[in-house]
């Protein structure tokens, strides 16, 4: 199975390693060649450039990869690589990070598998606050 | 008329301070906090400060009355096909016109359903190759919507077409000569018109087919 993660970052170059470790064959996409550090003793692939450059997404191979992680720190050039990604190479699974809640919503309603860190971010310290408060009640 | 223009760079200050003096109402929203407060001294309360790709933002610069139209004008390609995506898909604004800033976004653009854009470098560059036409043939205007595109070519004396009718030339059926320009001067072209070399011709045709307009009136 082949992942092309777009955005070697914290969240992107995490996803990566853990794909690698269970087998997947992954190549990483960052405009920053020293995100490559942050992979460790890396085995699969790394392009340098944007995500919004279709020769690069095809030199990661995004033409036969089962699936596709945009991560890189911008909301929007997410979305609109993650909706490229999805019209123009269809792989199985394309996922995008989208820190801001409503437009991770909005781009939802639209058929975009999107993940919202900011939301797990306010249910998981929500339900924090709750189990707290049972356990005082 | 009521206009909200996302983006307070050159562009998008210039389209305010026009729309604004034609009479028409506008919010500008602009995001760096330093050119916001340059706008707002010099517009008053039309300028709004914030990210125009939060919707929040867009609720408060009115996105839901919804304006007449929207113009996503933001030196970032993204910033600006997200905010037409939120403007046409999310409150079905009439009109969105989205700023291309890098070309080769264009694609981008039309894949994702954001049609009318503008941009200025290929707008330029559409100039320069009018004045200097090397490949025999200038894309004048995109219809993207519509499908079509008007394009100026220049007869060239082997050409096959020189000396025949319009009516005479065997052109594909999405092909229509506009005009004929000769020494300067312009006329709609007719079916009975004559092709002579050197004649600056402009015609209107559906995408794909260039190449055999090229081929009939160039040669």
């Amino acid at each position: 199975m082949n992942a092309v993660i777009v955005g070697c970052g914290r969240v992107g170059s995490g996803v990566a390693k853990q794909l690698a470790e269970e087998g997947w064959d992954v190549t990483c996409i960052d405009e920053d060649e020293g995100a490559l550090a942050r992979l460790g003793e890396w085995r699969g692939g790394f392009v340098v450039g944007h995500g919004m450059d279709l020769d690069v997404l095809v030199r990661a191979g995004i033409a036969s990869a089962d699936a596709a992680v945009v991560a890189t720190n911008g909301d929007n050039t997410n979305v609109v690589v993650g909706q490229v990604i999805q019209r123009l190479y269809s792989p199985a699974c394309v996922v995008v990070r989208v820190l801001d809640p409503r437009r991770a919503a909005f781009y939802a309603e639209r058929g975009l598998r999107t993940v919202c860190p900011t939301q797990t971010a306010i249910a998981t310290l929500t339900d924090v606050v709750r189990s707290c408060e049972a356990s005082v009640l | 008329m009521y206009a909200i223009v996302a983006g307070g760079g050159k562009v998008g200050a210039n389209v305010t301070r026009s729309l604004l003096t034609m009479g028409h109402e506008v919010t500008l929203v602009e995001q760096r906090r330093d050119r916001f407060e340059q706008l707002e001294a010099e517009l008053g309360p039309v300028v709004l400060a914030g990210d125009a790709t939060e919707i929040h933002i867009l609720e408060r610069a009115g996105i839901a009355r919804p304006p007449d139209i929207v113009l996503a004008v933001t030196g970032d390609d993204e910033d600006n096909i997200v905010i037409a995506q939120i403007a046409q898909d999310g409150y079905h604004v009439p009109k969105v016109i989205a700023r291309v800033n890098d070309p080769r976004n264009q694609g981008h653009f039309d894949l994702l359903g954001v049609t009318r854009t503008l941009c200025a470098t290929s707008g330029l560059l559409g100039l320069v190759e009018h004045e200097v036409p090397e490949h025999g043939l200038v894309k004048l205007l995109e219809l993207r919507r519509e499908g079509l595109e008007v394009v100026e070519l220049q007869v060239a004396p082997e050409s096959p077409a020189a000396g025949k009718r319009v009516a005479g030339l065997s052109l594909p059926d999405d092909v229509r000569l506009v005009s004929i320009t000769r020494n300067g001067v312009a006329e709609v072209a007719g079916l009975d018109t004559v092709i002579r070399p050197g004649d600056q011709v402009i015609a209107i045709l559906k995408p794909g087919l260039e190449d055999r307009l090229r081929k009939a009136l160039v040669g």
